[in-house]
């Protein structure tokens, strides 16, 4: 390297310096392993290299561009700390030279004030994001809630549901198990909505919202298609077990008591209300999805919801509402007892 | 002397800043969710070693308690942000080619070897100068690693229908539940000794992945 300042500041003397310019573009294209070595960095910097190899095209020690090189950076780092990639490059040719001609207390100088420089910009950026970053999360936690959570959470769990829904297929099924697998006797998880005065042998179904008034009774609705299956029931926990199920499609009974309309949603309740669910239509019509009376080969206990119960795993455990009293078909999205409590309204696999 | 050298884009700063509040929130979200349910342990066969999971009164005095549903509503918000943000970086690594630093060669597996001895004090050479040696190329790629097998064993019990082939892939529901959960056991890990390292290297390194730059000394250059 030739230790004419001339030359170094000219980026025309020395091949390395202009290869160095070369490489530290690519470097902000594209990092290539090995530019980090390169001192100089910022696409401007190509800008000085160029301003300042102009003079030496000339193949002469040229002052001007010796003194531009000695003067330009302490005002360009003065005036414009957070932008000026120019000064950097000079910072950097400047350590260059001085590694040639050996240590040199100005040029130390110039590191010191260039990192300081680099380093203001990077902690402020720093701290302004930081702080950007905690407004965020006090605006978020501080908005006003739809039952029991913030709006935007609300609003990004329907924005989920949309996107579950758009992908949702009803010939995606839940895998069945072997008989082996079933978890005898199934755990049993809440007792709400099931008023133990309840009176099983009175017990009608309800179906609402369908061309004329619909009661069923239990064996009115075991005179539809029996379907058997053994699905995983996965509880909003995180537990979940095999268990069997026995009963009839949902979508047989829609199909044998159809809505005069085409609806959106289905609402189940227990007969004292304490319990109920809203149904999205797909979920609604999955064809594991079952209004079962039988669960591991025996007759619904009270506890597990008898004498009907859904079934449906393309949901969670929450939307398996125990003791249906009423089934309505409705255009209104219908409320759902966990989701007032701040769970997810849709809750679906 | 006194040089400054470039170390990290700014686009890999970004990312990483950007990822470490989300994976807390993740992380805090998760947990949020998980004492539903504490089931895990440390241990083998009858003898559990750790259990994974605290006592009454410490979940109310932290007041993580009862959480669940805020938990989920957190997780399922945030978790769009911390997706989005891993794969912008490993698309970034990938077309900036930055990913040759990152990614492990053959040499790498050797040279970590040597690295976690010299930091056990049992071999004097220090790992060689480069901007990640092997261990940390180890390191840093397997936890990209890690982070898919988050995206993908959470969507296999996230959507464990609709994604059934993923989630049988994984072994079944409480499996894939079982490598979620322990991923994060291994993000908290390597927090401990990812800010370990750092700390035990310095305040030059750590500023470089703030401003970008790093301060070199000519005799560190020569060796490169």
């Amino acid at each position: 390297m030739s230790d004419d300042p001339v030359d170094q500041a000219s980026g025309l003397g020395p091949r390395a310096s202009v290869e160095g310019d070369q490489a530290s573009e690519k470097t902000d294209t594209a990092p290539a392993p090995g530019a980090d070595a390169i001192p100089v960095s910022d696409p401007a910097s190509q800008e000085l290299a160029a301003e300042t190899s102009e003079p030496s095209e000339a193949r002469g020690p040229r002052p001007e561009a010796s003194e531009k090189t000695d003067t330009a950076p302490a005002p360009a780092s003065d005036s414009a700390p957070l932008t000026d990639p120019a000064s950097e490059e000079l910072a950097a040719e400047t350590s260059e030279r001085s590694e040639a001609r050996g240590p040199r207390p100005e040029a130390s100088g110039e590191v010191e004030r260039e990192l300081k420089r680099l380093s203001r910009r990077g902690f402020l950026t720093a701290g302004v994001a930081a702080a950007a970053g905690y407004g965020t999360w006090k605006w978020l936690t501080t908005r006003q809630r739809i039952d029991g959570l913030q709006w935007p959470l609300r609003r990004v769990l329907q924005l989920n549901e949309s996107v579950a829904e758009s992908y949702f297929g009803t010939a995606r099924l839940t895998p069945t198990f072997p008989p082996s697998r079933i978890k005898r006797p199934a755990r049993l998880n809440g007792n709400l909505g099931l008023d133990p005065r309840f009176d099983p042998a009175a017990w009608r179904l309800l179906v609402e919202g369908a061309e004329g008034p619909v009661t069923l009774s239990l064996d009115d609705i075991k005179a539809l298609p029996r379907h058997d299956q053994i699905t995983e029931f996965r509880c909003i926990e995180g537990w979940s077990m095999i268990v069997k199920w026995t009963g009839v499609r949902l979508a047989d009974l829609m199909a044998r008591f159809p809505p005069p309309e085409r609806v959106n949603y289905i609402a189940m309740e227990t007969p004292d209300r304490g319990y109920y669910v809203g149904l999205d239509m797909q979920s609604a019509m999955h064809p594991q999805t079952l209004l079962a009376y039988a669960l591991n080969d025996e007759l619904l206990s009270m506890p597990h919801g008898a004498p009907l119960r859904l079934a449906i795993p393309v949901k969670y455990g929450i939307k398996n509402i125990k003791r249906i009293g009423v089934i309505r078909y409705t255009n209104v999205r219908p409320a759902d007892f966990w989701a007032e409590q701040g769970y997810d309204w849709y809750a679906g696999h | 002397m006194k040089r400054l050298v470039r170390k990290h884009p700014l686009a890999i700063r970004w990312f990483h800043w950007i990822n470490f509040p989300l994976l807390a929130l993740m992380i805090w979200s998760g947990t949020l969710i998980y004492w539903a349910y504490p089931i895990y342990r440390i241990g083998a066969g009858s003898h559990t070693l750790v259990a994974m999971n605290l006592s009454q009164p410490a979940w109310k005095t932290l007041h993580v308690n009862n959480r669940l549903a805020e938990g989920m509503a957190f997780h399922f918000f945030f978790m769009w942000l911390f997706a989005i943000n891993g794969i912008a970086y490993v698309l970034y690594t990938a077309i900036s080619g930055e990913w040759r630093e990152l990614v492990p060669n053959r040499h790498s597996f050797k040279e970590a070897w040597y690295t976690l001895l010299h930091d056990l004090h049992l071999r004097k050479e220090p790992s060689p100068p480069r901007k990640f040696n092997g261990a940390q190329q180890i390191a840093y790629t397997l936890i990209v690693l890690m982070g898919l097998g988050s995206l993908l064993t959470g969507l296999a019990i996230y959507k464990p229908v609709q994604f059934s082939w993923l989630t049988t892939m994984f072994g079944g529901y409480p499996t894939a539940r079982f490598f979620h959960f322990w991923l994060t056991a291994g993000y908290v890990a390597f927090f401990v000794v990812h800010v370990g390292q750092v700390i035990k290297t310095g305040w030059n390194n750590f500023r470089a992945m703030i401003i970008g730059y790093e301060v070199q000394n000519s005799a560190e250059a020569a060796n490169e």
